[in-house]
């Protein structure tokens, strides 16, 4: 009897602690919200050279604006900046703007009930359509609103070190690297004259994610833009998909990428001749390397200004838990202004996702050449489609390309039909 | 003959003070265990996902639904049978080991506090930094495939589907040898020297001694390291997040923890997780029951 009423009191317990963890308001009257103004909090990526930006950006906003200060710091740790995101957005206590919100998760904070649409401000929707063109299009959910600014991009292109190619024999200023052939014929050369061990070393690992920096730019380019899903169906097990697939299936079974994790940067490191990235890793590359950079390879080898890649934007979005989103809106709009995103690229080197950003900044890319080529590529990049389920469909594309392409235990075409399938369904899920 | 404290004497017995000591740990494991799991269990009965407080959204009952999925997923499915390969490794292995090493490092050897020291370094080292080493050691070009050479297996260690989960069990055992070597090193505290002697006497050579002193000396040693070993191994997630890049070649070393973290976290499906993590919970109870009554049965 006595067991039974201690347990009796435990589970009672157990239903307080329940009761008291669930439920809450921190909603608030939304249209209030969005005119109400005072104290904000912005989170920052953890790089130093944004956060450099994000320190001049605010002290900038604070001098102006002294009765509606805002604090900046850097995202808290966590295995990624996605699930901190996530749950802040769950646990209520978001910042009201994130400069680092990746396009991939929109879909999922979204449902979360966790971002506010900038359609919801006055003019919102016209100045996130006017700042970045007809890219921005690419940015909007499923509910036809905005919920992330287009912020900023990085044009993954095909970077090869110079010093390489020269041992192999390989051109250094016009690389033959434009069709798959010419890839594949160069990658044998810079193999068999060890130039380095491996031609190109794209992350064989299994997150999700990683298909942004392999499969994804190569196909965005091949199909002339898609993306991976568009309108509810999946576009990768095309015949460009399929292309792309077999390109990528050949570099691994002549071994000329890796299959193994590599726990530094292999580029860097002089162990592959070649990295697929974007312009951030200009500073890492820095006095390392001495690089040079092509657009990413289509079987048909098109001219530069009609290839397309992935973009590998980070955004910017508002977050529900913020009380005083008048402030954080505008806040929003001085650090996205033309003045701010010229001191972005000038401090990051990454391209602001602005329209016509090649010949915004004149100034900026006659001193910084090596940076031209990213600003053309930005005009045409492909970001990963907004759709529900958006994380989910990346994993299972993943596992299906990890499978067959890297691993060869299945035909590439075959999975990636059995992929295309599973997304279909994933896709249709509100 | 009980004489009626009314309902507090009842609840807090004939030691009020001890109940009050017991409390906070009670309280402790309500809202550290109790709740996290009780609260698995209703979500993985519900259409269930994290939202932001105060936002409107319906998650109804799905009855089995998610068990269901989870049941048909096949990655699922393989990051059991891949834990359950790994515990068969992992377990017979951890026992044999750290009492072989125990027994070896309680005897008096020359540079014993040395060796005790280096058995018990990489369990405390972080396995961020361990994992750096063993990429090391068994990459294609590591330190093990130059040793071996031409029987270097090909495709690598950790790429190998068939070796990456044994290479990853391997590793949890050398990594978590110290602490369970420290258990027996206790254990063997508690076994007399008499018994030694006796068997000694008895014409009982080391062998002998060890198989028939020692080992039913350390019985309740050996099952607590067995319920750890099974415990901690069904709760693998770093190996194969870190060791083979999530889980892999292909599935073949993922875990149901690291299946667990992609569809519950990574994915936003914390009722999938839960699902998951509900059936894992069920697989080791079983498991550690079945353990207790073979390796824990009394004399």
């Amino acid at each position: 009897m006595k067991r039974k009423l201690t347990a009796g009191l435990l589970a009672l317990g157990l239903t307080g602690v329940a009761a008291a963890c669930g439920g809450g308001d921190g909603g608030g009257d939304a249209d209030a919200a969005a005119q109400a103004r005072g104290e904000i909090t912005v989170w920052l990526s953890n790089n130093p050279e944004e956060v450099a930006w994000g320190k001049q950006m605010v002290a900038a906003w604070n001098a102006a604006n002294a009765d509606q200060l805002v604090t900046a710091q850097e995202i808290p740790a966590g295995k990624s900046s996605e699930e901190v995101i996530g749950a802040a957005i769950t646990a209520g206590n978001a910042p009201c703007l994130i400069f680092n919100t990746s396009p991939a998760s929109v879909s999922q904070f979204q449902k979360q009930g966790g971002l506010v649409a900038l359609d919801s401000f006055e003019g919102g929707k016209e100045y996130v359509e006017s700042r970045s063109g007809k890219v921005a299009e690419q940015y909007k959910s499923t509910d036809g609103k905005y919920y992330q600014l287009p912020w900023k991009d990085n044009p993954v292109m095909i970077f090869y070190n110079k010093k390489a190619f020269a041992k192999a024999g390989i051109d250094t200023t016009k690389p033959p690297l434009a069709t798959y052939d010419e890839f594949l014929a160069t990658s044998r050369k810079l193999v068999a004259a060890k130039a380095a061990k491996f031609a190109i070393y794209p992350a064989p690992s299994n997150e999700f994610y990683q298909s942004w920096f392999d499969f994804y730019p190569l196909f965005a380019a091949e199909s002339g833009g898609k993306q991976l899903v568009a309108d509810g169906k999946a576009q990768f097990a095309s015949d460009e998909g399929k292309k792309v697939a077999a390109f990528w299936r050949t570099l691994y079974t002549e071994k000329l990428a890796s299959q193994e994790k590599y726990t530094g940067d292999s580029f860097v490191d002089g162990t592959a001749a070649m990295a697929i990235v974007g312009p951030w890793a200009v500073a890492t590359y820095k006095n390392k390397v001495e690089w040079g950079a092509v657009p990413v390879p289509t079987s048909a080898g098109k001219p530069a200004n009609e290839t397309y890649t992935f973009s590998d934007a980070k955004n910017v979005a508002m977050y529900a838990s913020c009380k005083n989103r008048g402030t954080a809106w505008d806040v929003l709009k001085f650090a996205t202004s033309k003045e701010q995103d010229g001191k972005l690229l000038q401090a990051t080197g990454q391209m602001p996702l602005r329209d016509q950003v090649a010949t915004a900044y004149p100034e900026y890319f006659q001193a910084n050449p090596d940076y031209q080529q990213f600003a053309d590529q930005a005009a045409r990049t492909v970001e990963v489609p907004n759709v529900p389920n958006s994380i989910t469909i990346w994993q299972t594309f993943r596992d299906a390309y990890s499978k067959s392409v890297i691993f060869g235990q299945e035909d590439p075409g075959a999975a990636l039909d059995g992929a295309a399938q599973k997304v279909d369904q994933l896709a249709k899920q509100s | 003959m009980r004489t009626s404290t009314g309902v507090l004497g009842r609840i807090l017995g004939k030691q009020p003070i001890g109940s009050a000591f017991v409390v906070p740990y009670v309280v402790f494991l309500a809202a550290v265990f109790a709740y996290p799991l009780g609260f698995a269990v209703y979500m993985s009965f519900h259409d269930y996902f994290f939202a932001a407080p105060g936002a409107i959204v319906d998650r109804p009952f799905v009855g089995f639904e998610n068990y269901a999925e989870v049941l048909s997923d096949p990655a699922v499915r393989r990051s059991f049978v891949n834990v359950g390969i790994f515990l068969v490794i992992n377990v017979p292995l951890t026992v044999l080991l750290s009492l072989g090493l125990a027994n070896a490092l309680n005897a008096a050897i020359r540079w014993r506090t040395f060796f005790r020291v280096s058995y018990y370094v990489p369990y405390v080292t972080a396995s961020v930094a361990v994992v750096g080493v063993w990429l090391f050691l068994f990459n294609s070009n590591g330190l093990v495939n130059s040793v071996l050479g031409p029987l270097a297996p090909d495709p690598s260690w950790l790429v190998n589907s068939k070796l990456a989960m044994p290479t990853v069990a391997i590793y949890v055992t050398w990594k978590q040898l110290g602490f369970f070597i420290l258990l027996y090193l206790a254990a063997l505290q508690n076994v007399s020297k008499d018994l030694y002697e006796a068997a000694s006497m008895d014409g009982a050579g080391r062998w002998k001694s060890f198989w028939n002193v020692t080992v039913p000396g350390v019985r309740p040693a050996t099952t607590l390291v067995v319920l750890l070993a099974t415990v901690t191994g069904a709760n693998l997630f770093t190996e194969p997040y870190l060791l083979t890049g999530g889980g892999g070649p292909d599935g073949a070393s993922a875990s149901p923890v690291l299946v667990m973290y992609q569809r519950g976290i990574e994915q936003g499906n914390p009722d999938i997780g839960s699902a998951i993590g509900v059936l894992l919970v069920i697989g080791v109870l079983i498991l550690a029951l079945v353990e207790r009554r073979f390796v824990g049965k009394e004399e």
